[in-house]
């Protein structure tokens, strides 16, 4: 509470301004993961306030409390002054709370004044539900927007940019005193983002708090009033945007420790594995360009949504890609064809390990062998003592820690199973391996194993690919960072380059390119 | 903010035009319509090649034979609404209609009304059954509808054995209900056209009804809305089981016999009638009124193909033909609709 005082000395003196939302010292664990261990914030009516951290700074796990979807362990949340503990969505919303998400759920087959008004539709004076007249509210909701939606129609097909907006009248609608918006530009096109705030500017002025989570620093000091910084699922500063740089929330965002965390051995670097020439996407990246060559770690950092895993799927076969080529040591890679890949030396270890990585029911030696079970076949069948043994030595180079080989992978913790999945892939004896996060959701004592064991491979002349948004991580790690922002490379660093501020400023700023 | 204001402009320009055309474009978005059509023309070309086809006595026969289907497709639109479904509907009516008849061989001077609150309060005890087993266990309504499907059945076998009631065995008032007419319709059409009417207010008019839209429309948003999805798909099996009820006991008044295979395979012609009226099968859109228009269309092709005599083994083949049409043409409409949708949009950014 230092930092408030420091930052706002009249502000805390006054304390005329009761403030509508205020969440002090929220906690809340999930089993032995911390995903927020002090969450502040505090919003005054008729105020913008932007919350803004890394990924994985707990601004998730902030809303959700908000929203009524997560119930925290400890800390203090009052509303208006007054404590509350909600113990679902609907207490959430009936207290006056709206919560606008990326990408908003709406009932497809209704109209949007139903979506608008449903378990609250206006009634006639049979008793029955008036949809003239649940038209015409609809209708004053959105002239006061400025918006042209017909409440008649269907909501499906409807813009994510219509959607947020239909959602923003429901809060209107429900008289919300505070209305959270996580995220709400991320997928808006340059004329749907002047229109959000305008609204949202006009919210404020009657009135209403507002939170607005973003990752785009112009957007945070275009609109909001004040910033709160989030970093490790901890509080660290509210500043009043007036008083504060872009600078100085980047290194309150990242500001830590890091450089001894995560050693990387030494590797001779060779020859160039992977080549990627001006590969496009409608859409999703354009004109991609990068190598990596043996030995190497090249880190893909940037956002949450910036096109990283999208561009390693493209590389791996599993989408395709409208121009560009891609070469694996000087011969061309078939595109959209992930067997190819295998066959040309490629691995791929995806982000999430359950849903694509491991057959979480099979055992661990299935799963380890699941890549190369043809070198097994004896007549058509596969030889299980071949495959178990192939399996014994993987799991030994790699200190799988599991009961049995036999057991079924989904009995390990998730460091384990990242293990299983890199023996996986590594028995295939690939040339280059691309890795997805490859320490999401592994507890804090084994991320440093995984990161040993990925430098170990690049040490053995392994070219390695990886996608990680944990800056710690991308800086310890890699020999050189490739920084995407919405589709595109915005920044290619070298390790001296690398630093928390300028990845940063190139995943974020938008004086690169834009739209 | 000029881009703002713009948009205004042009949102009232379209609203206003959109608004002379709407009465008119809302008329033939209806889902109905297409059914609506069907029937028409088909009574108009077997009354061409058959005038007695729309004589008193036809048509009367016409309203008979989809009455009973009727009240069963209102029920089932109540839960294929909100993507469930009951397939035990059959054999719940074949329980009831087999209960109707012990009832009134057992105690022929029941007054008739209070025969049909007791088949009604039965029916409604089979359906609490299902509901409960889907709300409760969370087992999709599809196997647990398929197995209380056998499971009723296997009571009805049971308990009946051989044995069957004949129209002697019932009081003459009680048959007489499918066989006098006020204004041309039978008094039991009349009590179906009650019921789906009420149904059709209860979904279209009510805070709860619209709830069961929102429920097929997407179950897990309307859990994050705070709607009371189990009990609302409770109460829907249960208001299901008893208009199976009624209908069990108005079969026992429209057919001359019941025993322990009446009703057998009615689920089919149910669900037939619901999806060829417009009501989508994975839930969020349709009406009762279509339900019930499907139902009349279903039974009447049946007597219009006998009255054109085409040969008995085509009948059912056009009634699968009919449902196929059905599904596609509402595939086709919608997915022409969101292009639609998808344009008009594309010009408001």
């Amino acid at each position: 509470m230092q930092q408030i005082s420091n930052v706002e000395p009249a502000e805390s003196g006054k304390k005329q301004e009761q403030a509508v939302l205020s969440l002090t010292h929220a906690a809340k664990t999930f089993g032995p993961v911390v995903a927020l261990a002090d969450g502040t914030v505090e919003i005054r009516p008729g105020e913008i306030h932007a919350l803004v951290g890394e990924n994985g700074a707990g601004k998730s796990t902030l809303v959700k409390i908000l929203a009524g979807l997560h119930n925290p362990d400890s800390g203090d949340f009052r509303l208006s002054g007054e404590p509350v503990h909600f113990r679902n969505v609907a207490e959430s919303k009936a207290a006056g709370i709206s919560v606008i998400y990326q990408e908003p759920t709406l009932f497809p087959d209704l109209t949007v004044a139903e979506n608008i008004f449903i378990g609250r539709q206006p009634k006639g004076r049979s008793g029955l539900i008036s949809r003239a007249q649940m038209r015409r509210q609809a209708s004053e909701l959105f002239q006061r927007l400025g918006v042209p939606i017909d409440p008649s129609r269907v909501a499906e097909g409807l813009s994510i940019a219509d959607q947020q907006i239909i959602e923003i009248a429901k809060a209107i609608s429900m008289e919300a005193k505070v209305l959270v918006m996580d995220e709400p530009t991320a997928a808006l096109s340059g004329v749907e983002v002047d229109r959000l705030f305008a609204v949202a500017r006009a919210l404020r002025d009657k009135g209403t708090g507002i939170l607005f989570i973003s990752h785009r620093f112009d957007e945070v000091f275009d609109l909001c009033d004040r910033i709160t910084v989030m970093r490790d699922g901890r509080y660290i500063a509210t500043h009043r945007t007036a008083d504060v740089t872009v600078e100085r929330i980047v290194r309150e965002m990242v500001g830590r420790d890091i450089g001894t965390l995560f050693p990387k051995t030494e590797a001779e670097i060779g020859k160039t594995v992977l080549n990627v020439d001006g590969i496009s996407s409608a859409g999703v990246f354009r004109d991609i360009s990068f190598e990596v060559r043996a030995g190497e770690i090249v880190a893909l950092a940037g956002l949450v949504g910036a096109g990283r895993t999208e561009v390693a799927r493209a590389v791996f076969g599993i989408d395709s890609y409208d121009s560009g080529h891609i070469t694996v040591e000087g011969k061309p890679l078939k595109p959209r064809d992930p067997q190819a890949a295998i066959a040309a030396g490629l691995g791929f270890v995806p982000e999430d390990r359950r849903k694509q990585g491991l057959v979480m029911n099979l055992s661990v030696a299935r799963n380890v062998t699941l890549t190369l079970r043809n070198k097994f076949v004896t007549a058509g069948l596969i030889n299980g003592a071949k495959e178990r043994r192939a399996a014994q030595e993987w799991s030994r180079r790699l200190q799988v820690k599991a009961g049995s080989q036999e057991h079924a992978v989904s009995t390990l913790s998730g460091g384990n199973q990242q293990k299983v999945v890199l023996a996986k892939w590594l028995a295939t004896d690939p040339r280059l391996l691309i890795i997805d996060e490859p320490t999401r959701g592994i507890d804090v004592g084994t991320k440093s194993e995984v990161h040993r064991l990925i430098s170990d491979l690049a040490g053995r002349g392994i070219a390695i690919l990886m996608i990680s948004s944990e800056l710690p991580e991308v800086l310890g790690m890699a020999d050189r960072v490739l920084v995407m922002r919405e589709g595109r490379i915005t920044a290619h660093l070298s390790r001296a380059e690398a630093n928390p501020e300028s990845v940063m400023h190139a995943a974020t700023s938008s004086t690169g390119v834009t739209e | 903010m000029s881009s703002a204001l713009d948009n205004r402009k042009t949102g009232t320009t379209t609203a206003g035009a959109g608004r002379s055309r709407g009465a008119l474009a809302s008329l033939l978005r209806l889902r109905e319509l297409p059914v609506l059509i069907a029937l028409a023309l088909l009574v108009l070309i077997t009354y061409l090649n058959n005038p007695l086809f729309l004589s008193p006595q036809g048509v009367k026969d016409l309203l008979l034979n989809a009455t009973i289907i009727m009240i069963l497709a209102a029920g089932q639109t109540l839960l294929i609404i909100t993507r469930n479904i009951d397939l035990s509907v059959g054999s719940m009516l074949g329980l009831v209609a087999f209960g109707t008849g012990s009832l009134f061989a057992a105690m022929p001077d029941l007054p008739i009304i209070a025969v049909l609150a007791i088949g009604m309060a039965f029916g409604a005890l089979l359906g609490t059954f299902n509901g409960l087993l889907v709300t409760v266990a969370k087992v999709p309504a599809l196997v647990i509808t398929l197995g209380t499907l056998y499971v009723f059945r296997g009571l009805n076998n049971a308990w009946a054995g051989g044995k069957q009631y004949f129209a002697g065995d019932r009081p003459d008032a009680f048959g007489a209900l499918s066989v006098d007419t006020v204004l041309g319709f039978p008094i039991i059409t009349l009590l179906a056209i009650a019921v789906v009417i009420a149904v059709a207010v209860y979904m279209s008019g009510t805070r709860p009804g619209r709830d069961l839209y929102a429920i097929g429309s997407d179950p897990e948003a309307a859990k994050v809305f705070g709607i009371k999805v189990s009990k609302r798909v409770f109460l829907a099996f249960l208001a299901n089981g008893a208009l199976a009820g009624l209908a069990g006991v108005l079969y026992a008044s429209r057919f001359n016999s019941v025993g322990a295979t009446t009703g057998a395979g009615m689920e089919l012609d149910v669900v037939a009638a619901a999806v060829v009226g417009g009501v989508a099968i994975f839930g969020g859109s349709g009406s009762v009124a279509g339900a019930a228009l499907g139902a009349l269309l279903l039974t009447t092709i049946t007597s219009s193909l006998t009255a054109l005599r085409v040969d008995k083994f085509w009948q059912q083949a056009i009634v699968g033909i009919l449902i196929l049409v059905a599904i596609i043409i509402d595939r086709v409409a919608s997915l022409r609709t969101a292009k639609k949708l998808r344009i008009s949009e594309a010009r408001n950014v």
